[in-house]
């Protein structure tokens, strides 16, 4: 793991980079308040259907600290879920466009050819496709939910992973030591397994991190326009969705979980680039 | 030179044509029957079936395609269901008004990223580089919608310091009416002369422009910074501060020419991404652009016009990365090595 991820560097660069580092600790915090939200949140029904109309569009008080929305849910509750939804969103695109990705980019890159010409050609016009505009066809297509909206973005993601793994994987094709590996007969899936996709990992690693905000950014987008997360699900762009009417008035229920997206995606951005300089070779730490 | 440029296009053409196919498969798949929506709601088992017939609906995939293709050369987008108007009418109409906005969005971005930018790389790893770091950050990772319903309501409804909505004040088309050659309002009224025209849609350009730039001047500043600070380590500077040129004059007059490019590169793609968020910006200000149209084609699951956004920023996109290499190996030698 230590070929993967150079620990040493990592600690020497927690050091000199305070951002990347404040935004480290700042997501272990949504982390931890994500999977304990049942357990955080003042009234954990609210994340779900309970409706209180007669709580309808209080202000913050002491007992609701960033006040409730149209049908009386507390919004700090359901900011709690919402973490939830956007981490499990993020999780499973990265997953599965990583592991499309590289799969494919590494096929196409040990072997060549017109394999790796077609593959990287459907590459191509995948990526040809602005990420959200995709997704938004594909969204209209399947029908809303916290699953389309996965499978809509993992769909213009992956050819990301393809490009930078092709490419990787290129460069290992003529070492010594895979040339080896063939001469001592070893099947070519274990060749790729083996010795072509451990290389391409740093990069893709680096990618996964700055691409997490991206990803929410893109899912909250998806919500936002009716064609992600839907009712009862807690998720924050529906929350602002749902809060824009009445928004001149009632302020807290965009205001809230809009800083949620902002401060989630911040830290993700702020961790990537962190990471990119921590493992990137070329880049020398000053 | 003339293969690796032939080479480029020819790239680009298969892109395209990949474009179109993958973009008749989305819309054969997307809800909404043709077939209903050229027959009226109340039409008989018998019209559906003839309707289907004439618009080829039961024909295979193949021939569909063909159909499809033969339709795209002649302009041929299909029929929105919400406007009733051909596509490439209503994309005509909204195209100019949202490449007005982005198009500025765009000009905010240099005019603000690039300095941001240069301060930034010029006290690298001090305060004011802390605060060009996070502030970029920050407008990267802002929800433009929230964005923009945020500013709207601080700005235009409490403070009053721009106008909520619209393009331009349409009580004005009576008192000095508007000729529109481009449908890009603030040029048309610009190459006319209508002065009080020109200075409300500046004004209420104002706002949606800002809101669409964030992300574009983020980005611009944080490529320049980090393209400075990697030119900054060049045997170059090294020379050039030896001779006694202070810092800024060196980023300013020796380093920035170099390091300029792949920022430029990126504004290329930065532009067509900012065209697909507008999408979630215009509908907010009714700016009568791409945005709102899609925004609208997606509440009514309006098939042709969905699918006809798509192929068209899809193709925006393409044409500006062919362009932008086709320069580069043009100006610079050394993109012709590759």
């Amino acid at each position: 793991m230590s070929a993967v991820l150079p620990v040493a560097r990592l600690r020497s660069l927690a050091r000199r980079d305070v951002l990347a580092t404040i935004a480290a600790v700042a997501l272990a915090v949504i982390v931890l308040a994500a999977l304990l939200a049942p357990w955080l949140s003042p009234y954990p029904a609210d994340g779900t259907s309970a409706t209180h109309p007669a709580d309808s569009l209080l202000g913050p008080t002491g007992s609701h600290w960033m006040g409730t929305d149209a049908v009386g849910r507390d919004v700090l509750t359901r900011i709690l879920y919402g973490a939830r939804t956007s981490l499990l969103i993020v999780a499973a695109v990265l997953a599965i466009s990583a592991f499309a990705g590289v799969l494919l980019g590494c096929i196409a890159g040990y072997a060549g050819g017109w394999v790796g010409d077609v593959i990287m050609r459907v590459t191509d016009v995948f990526l040809a496709f602005p990420a959200l505009l995709l997704s938004l066809a594909l969204a209209v297509i399947l029908r809303p939910g916290v699953g389309t909206a996965i499978i809509a973005i993992a769909a213009t993601w992956w050819p990301w992973y393809a490009r930078l793994s092709c490419a990787a994987a290129q460069a290992v094709r003529g070492r010594a030591y895979v040339d080896s590996a063939r001469c001592l007969g070893l099947p070519r899936w274990r060749i790729v397994l083996e010795h072509v996709l451990p290389n391409s990992l740093t990069p893709v690693i680096v990618q996964l991190s700055l691409d997490a905000g991206g990803v929410i950014l893109t899912a909250a987008a998806l919500s936002y326009l009716g064609l992600g997360a839907v009712e009862p699900t807690s998720e924050w762009g529906l929350m602002v969705q749902q809060g824009q009417e009445s928004f001149t008035t009632e302020w807290w229920v965009v205001t809230f979980p809009g800083l949620a997206i902002l401060v989630t995606a911040f830290c993700f951005n702020m961790l990537g680039e962190g990471l990119r300089q921590a493992l990137d070779p070329r880049r020398v730490i000053r | 030179m003339r293969t690796l440029l032939l080479r480029r296009v020819g790239h680009a053409a298969l892109v395209v044509a990949g474009v179109v196919c993958l973009t008749f498969l989305l819309a054969r798949r997307l809800p909404g029957d043709e077939a209903v929506t050229a027959t009226g709601a109340r039409a008989t088992k018998e019209q559906l079936a003839a309707a289907r017939e004439r618009l080829g609906l039961d024909d295979a995939l193949p021939v569909q395609l063909w159909h499809y293709l033969t339709g795209l050369l002649h302009g041929d987008l299909g029929t929105s269901l919400h406007t009733r108007q051909p596509v490439l009418d209503d994309l005509r109409r909204a195209l100019p008004a949202s490449l007005e906005l982005v198009g500025a969005a765009m000009v905010l971005a240099v005019l603000v990223g690039l300095p941001l930018g240069v301060l930034g790389a010029r006290f690298a790893r001090r305060g004011t580089d802390l605060a060009v770091r996070t502030g970029s950050m920050l407008l990267v990772s802002v929800p433009v919608f929230w964005l923009a319903l945020a500013l709207q309501l601080l700005l235009a409804t409490k403070l009053g310091w721009f106008p909520v909505a619209g393009e331009y004040d349409r009580s004005l088309d009576s008192s000095s009416p508007l000729t529109v050659f481009t449908n890009v309002t603030a040029l048309d009224a610009l190459v006319t002369g209508n002065w009080t025209v020109l200075g409300s849609t500046l004004h209420h350009l104002v706002l949606p422009a800002v809101v669409v730039a964030a992300y574009p001047i983020g980005v611009v500043a944080q490529m320049t910074r980090a393209a400075l600070i990697e030119e900054s380590q060049q045997d170059h500077v090294r020379m050039e501060r030896a001779l006694g040129f202070r810092p800024l004059e060196i980023l300013l007059r020796f380093s920035l020419r170099p390091a300029i490019g792949p920022v430029l590169t990126l504004l290329a793609l930065v532009f067509a991404y900012t065209l697909v968020n507008s999408v979630l910006v215009e509908a907010i200000f009714n700016w009568p652009g791409m945005g709102t149209y899609t925004a609208d084609a997606i509440r009514s699951v309006d098939t042709p016009a969905i699918a006809g956004v798509t192929l068209v920023v899809a193709l925006v996109y393409v044409v500006g990365n062919l362009a932008v290499d086709l320069a580069q190996i043009l100006i610079d030698p050394r993109a012709r090595q590759r």
